[in-house]
């Protein structure tokens, strides 16, 4: 199985980092290396999107922001007061509904992050779905144009609702517990355990997604992306594997979004922002729009690096010049960027 | 296998910036400012104090023969940035204390990081809920939003001012300034008819403010802390209304006055002496400091000195006081802020105690106005 | 009073309507030669103004415009010819790409040469709470000066387009680049000139602008998001229709005010320009027949 060797590849990197940081004593670098993943996730769901499908989206951190956001409210969302209604009471029955105790001692009745979890995917499934059919119609400018407002309506509504937070953001988001022993916190002593589950995660997308492309499915959107209306005349479906396409990406984009919150304890309106998603496309770019690796290493190492705060004021700066240098140099992204090829190319020039 | 290749690349890249720093017998500050984007009026001056008083405190000697390591990490403003530098600096760079963050957004979300950590948090936002309820571990320093909103009623009350409008930016200064409002105007007796939230980079606000002339109201306060607040005292006027202008403590930075020219004339707003220092008499105890840190602050950096900055001098002198009584022990250290009293600084005298983590009264903050594109006192 | 009302939030809906259709037309202008969307557009307007705060300190207040016009627009060229003009037809999203990075850049470094304090000029005419009645409906100085110069630059542009010989070779490019190769038209040298002149109008609608909206290192990027919008819902390609909609956006977004509250009013203006779009994906002038044809 060729397809698997990358991921077996990946495994030994993940397992290998982790170990490295332990001898080295450098465990700290796993905080933002689960950040990183979750943001991974969310990249390398829009390269199918982008790279596979041949869709653009500028709005992308709008659905990460649903994620989050829905999550993050229905989680702080006190109902003490409702304790005694019959459908609060019914809600915690069924579990959906849990009682916790919060940072000062007090009694919290509030949903159970599954419940969340589950709202949160729902709700970004039924949202993509409604703004996909229309705005999957449109090409090319027009397209990037709709999905742009689609982002900045989110980013809006965010901004504009005191209900979330608007420009402060949600704080004090509880644990997600997955399993028992295994909550998603940002908790130094479940350090460890977090990065193993956040990259699980990664890697269960990349397989996902590998099989994906080389299903049925992969080339169909293949076939989309090269010539949608030949693929329409051999009878492809395409605007629902198109729509399909959306969804899937716009529901992995949510789930990180969900897990990142727990992971961070909260979230602000700068990941709903425009330049979120402007950053996500941009990253897919460089990382070679159809290449799912490329796009993993791309995200990785440079959301890591702004996450380490490495460029100190010089953060966009650096980003932009290697937005550039990797567009200009080596279009087809990072992992095609061919050394030798370019000094041919100047040297044949000179003479 | 350039998968492989890019791969060892990497992690080279990770040990490389792995190498250990060694610093012998150093005080380590860390300081989370929005140096860059959004927020960048309230860090960059924040971090260039800093930097200025680092520098001061180090030539003289350090505290008690200790130098301090300053360590400034941009956040840009944004939460999830926040997050991991604090993150960084607590569990990584073992920090003494943590000066920042700019915005009251951040400093909610890492409340509990540094309470996690026990590490001290000297927050330089002005949001309440960064110490009600108190956090064991986090300090503010600017003073508190009610207290200038009570102000502000209190002058409206002279006035005979009851029914007004509020505007406010859509940002954590605004969003805390507008709930206070709100909370307080009731038990002042004063009528909010018109309530508008309007975008933080907005660039014309005619169509706000028309609506506030729409509304009848005998005074309007905006609440905002962005370049915004000059557009809106300019569309005010420029719509013929003429009725009196408050602003929040926000309008402390004199390019808001230059970019506002005329229709900054007669605005009036509380805020700390520092605006004013000059002027002040000799009695009052604020004075040595500020004129000092003014003069010291515009010798270096040729601009004027804004009260954001006020902020992080106030955070870095209680740090810097409570060590040098207390000894680099970050639990005797926590116990000497609470029980502080009487501390002079920029934003006022502060008096903490266990209850309050801000130490700031009403008289924090002074009513000033603008005359001939100057701050001056507000005397009526 | 309702009437009045009425106007005030017109008058406010043609302001921004102006800065928009501006932007706007500056995509327009570049798309036309070379069918790249260019988000550094918004960095023009931003650096236009604060150039001319900056020589304004040294020079009188229009022959400080007129320079930071100049300044900007050799900008413009440069940025042309560094990154774009040795590109062998580049893909789309691969311009676009470059232009997010190319404004990401210029931003970044107004940020470190002009730090991060807002600037203005003065007010051309008058001061600050300045402004003209027309019954009861009160109007600024510098609003009527914006929409005038605004006027002439876009009627300027279409004299250019249509009888200069540069902007006939201009327009040859647009229609079909190989034929105007072919005819002898240096194209490549049209692709700079186009980026120079979407330059030069960014600048000076920049500096018109800075008394009214004031000007940072951070504003070319919303300007830019702005301004693409309106590109896109007038047609691309066809700078008129940029303008009616920058008007259109402008006095929805004006207007959304009075009913909702203001925090909602992207989103409420953006809505209902998408609602459009999806009725008319070919944006609101655009030629249904042309946008089939067109290549993206």
């Amino acid at each position: 199985m060729k397809r698997y060797n990358h991921i077996l590849i990946l495994i030994a990197a993940v397992a290998g980092v982790q170990v490295l940081t332990a001898v080295l004593g450098k465990q700290f670098y796993l905080t933002q290396l689960t950040m990183t993943a979750y943001y991974c996730i969310a990249i390398v769901g829009l390269t199918l999107l982008m790279g596979f499908a041949g869709q653009i989206s500028l709005g992308h951190a709008g659905f990460f922001a649903i994620g989050g956001y829905t999550s993050a409210v229905l989680t702080t969302l006190d109902l003490s007061q409702f304790k005694d209604s019959s459908i609060v009471s019914l809600l915690a029955k069924l579990f959906i509904v849990t009682s916790r105790q919060d940072l000062y001692g007090g009694q919290v009745l509030s949903f159970n992050p599954w419940a969340a979890f589950i709202i949160a995917i729902g709700l970004t499934l039924v949202i993509a779905y409604i703004i996909g059919i229309p705005v999957l119609k449109l090409k090319g400018h027009y397209l990037a144009m709709a999905t742009l407002g689609f982002g900045t309506i989110i980013y809006s509504i965010v901004l504009g609702t005191q209900r979330f937070g608007a420009a402060d953001g949600i704080s004090s988001v509880p644990a997600f517990t997955l399993l028992p022993g295994l909550a998603v916190s940002g908790n130094t002593e479940f350090r460890v355990r977090n990065y193993y589950l956040a990259w699980t995660l990664v890697i269960g997308v990349m397989v996902l997604l590998i099989n994906l492309i080389n299903s049925r499915v992969g080339r169909a959107l293949r076939a989309i992306h090269g010539a949608e209306d030949a693929a329409g005349a051999m009878g492809v479906d395409t605007a629902r594997f198109k729509l399909n396409t959306f969804i899937l990406s716009a529901a992995l984009a949510s789930m990180a979004g969900v897990f990142l919150t727990h992971y961070n304890g909260g979230i602000g309106p700068s990941e709903a922002s425009i330049m979120k998603s402007v950053r996500y496309v941009a990253i897919v770019s460089v990382g070679g729009m159809g290449s799912l690796w490329g796009t993993l290493i791309m995200s990785t190492t440079l959301t890591f690096l702004s996450l380490r705060g490495y460029f100190g004021t010089f953060d966009d700066a650096v980003f932009g010049a290697i937005l550039i240098v990797i567009m200009l140099f080596s279009p087809q992204g990072i992992l095609q960027f061919d050394v030798k090829a370019l000094l041919k190319k100047l040297l044949r020039k000179k003479e | 296998m350039r998968i492989f290749k890019l791969l060892t690349v990497v992690v080279a890249c990770f040990a490389l910036f792995a190498a250990p720093v060694f610093a012998a017998e150093t005080v380590k500050v860390g300081a989370l400012l929005a140096v860059t984007g959004p927020a960048s009026f309230l860090g960059a001056p924040e971090a260039k104090t800093l930097e200025m008083l680092v520098e001061e405190i180090n030539a003289k000697g350090g505290i008690n023969g200790k130098k301090i390591e300053l360590i400034i990490k941009d956040t840009q403003a944004s939460p999830e940035k926040a997050v991991s530098f604090a993150k960084q600096l607590i569990d990584e760079e073992k920090v003494f204390a943590i000066i920042g963050p700019s915005t009251s957004g951040e400093t909610m979300q890492i409340k509990n990081i540094a309470e996690a950590g026990k590490t001290l948090l000297l927050s330089c936002a002005a949001a309440e809920v960064i110490v009600n309820p108190v956090a064991k571990y986090v300090f503010k320093t600017p003073q508190m939003d009610k207290h200038a909103v009570i102000r502000i009623f209190q002058q409206m009350k002279k006035m005979n001012i009851s029914k007004i409008g509020v505007l406010s930016s859509n940002t954590g200064f605004g969003k805390a300034g507008k709930e206070q409002i709100e909370k307080i105007a009731p038990e002042h007796g004063i009528q909010i008819l018109v309530n508008e939230v309007y975008d933080k980079a907005a660039t014309d606000l005619t169509a706000e403010v028309t609506k506030v002339k729409a509304a009848n109201v005998q005074a309007v306060i905006n609440w905002s802390i962005e370049p915004a607040q000059a557009i809106v005292i300019k569309n005010i006027r420029q719509i013929g209304l003429t009725i009196p202008v408050f602003q929040s403590h926000g309008f402390g930075n004199i390019n808001y006055v230059k970019a506002a020219g005329a229709a900054a004339e007669g605005v009036i707003f509380p805020a700390g002496r520092l605006l004013v220092a000059d002027t002040l008499s000799d009695k009052n105890p604020q004075k040595a400091v500020l004129v000092d840190y003014k003069k010291k602050y515009e010798a270096k950096y040729k601009e004027d000195v804004s009260t954001f900055g006020g902020h992080g001098y106030d955070a870095m002198m209680i740090l810097a006081k409570a060590v040098e009584k207390a000894g680099a022990d970050k639990e005797k250290v926590r116990d000497t802020i609470e029980t502080m009293k009487g501390f002079v600084g920029t934003a006022g005298v502060f008096n903490f105690s266990a209850e309050d983590h801000n130490g700031l009264d009403l008289n924090a903050f002074e009513m000033l106005t603008v005359k001939d594109g100057k701050f001056v006192v507000y005397e009526k | 009073m309702f009437l009045e009302l009425f106007f005030q939030y017109l008058v406010a809906g043609l302001t921004y309507g102006t800065i928009y259709a501006i932007v706007g037309i500056g995509f327009n202008i570049v798309y036309n030669t070379t069918g790249i969307i260019n988000f550094a557009q918004g960095e023009f307007v931003m650096l236009g103004g604060m150039i001319a705060v900056s020589l304004h300190s040294l020079l009188p207040l229009p022959i400080a415009i007129a320079a930071a016009v100049v300044l900007t627009m050799a900008i413009g060229a440069l940025i042309e010819m560094t990154f774009i003009r040795w590109l062998v037809k580049p893909a789309v999203l691969r311009m676009i790409i470059i232009t997010i990075g190319i404004s990401i850049l210029v931003r970044e470094a107004a940020l470190h040469l002009w730090g991060e304090s807002v600037r203005s000029l003065p007010y051309f005419t008058g001061n600050e709470i300045s402004a003209f009645s027309f019954g009861g409906v009160r109007v600024s100085p510098q609003v009527l000066w914006t929409l005038g110069i605004c006027s002439v630059i876009v009627i300027s542009l279409n004299l250019f387009f249509k009888y200069t010989m540069l902007g006939r070779e201009m327009r040859a490019c647009a229609s079909n680049r190989d034929a105007a190769a072919l005819c002898g038209i240096p194209t490549r040298n049209m692709v700079t000139l186009s980026f120079a002149l979407a330059a030069g109008i960014g600048a000076l609608a920049g500096a018109v602008v800075s008394p009214i909206t004031q000007t940072s290192y951070s504003i070319g990027t919303g300007l830019a998001i702005k301004g693409f919008t309106v590109a896109i819902l007038g047609g691309l390609g066809n700078s008129m229709a940029a303008v009616a909609a920058g008007f259109i956006l402008g006095i929805l977004e004006s207007f959304s005010i009075w009913v909702m509250p203001t925090a909602y009013k992207d989103a409420i203006a953006i809505t209902i320009l998408l609602a459009m779009l999806f009725v008319r994906p070919s944006g609101l002038f655009g030629n249904k027949e042309a946008f089939r044809l067109k290549d993206f």
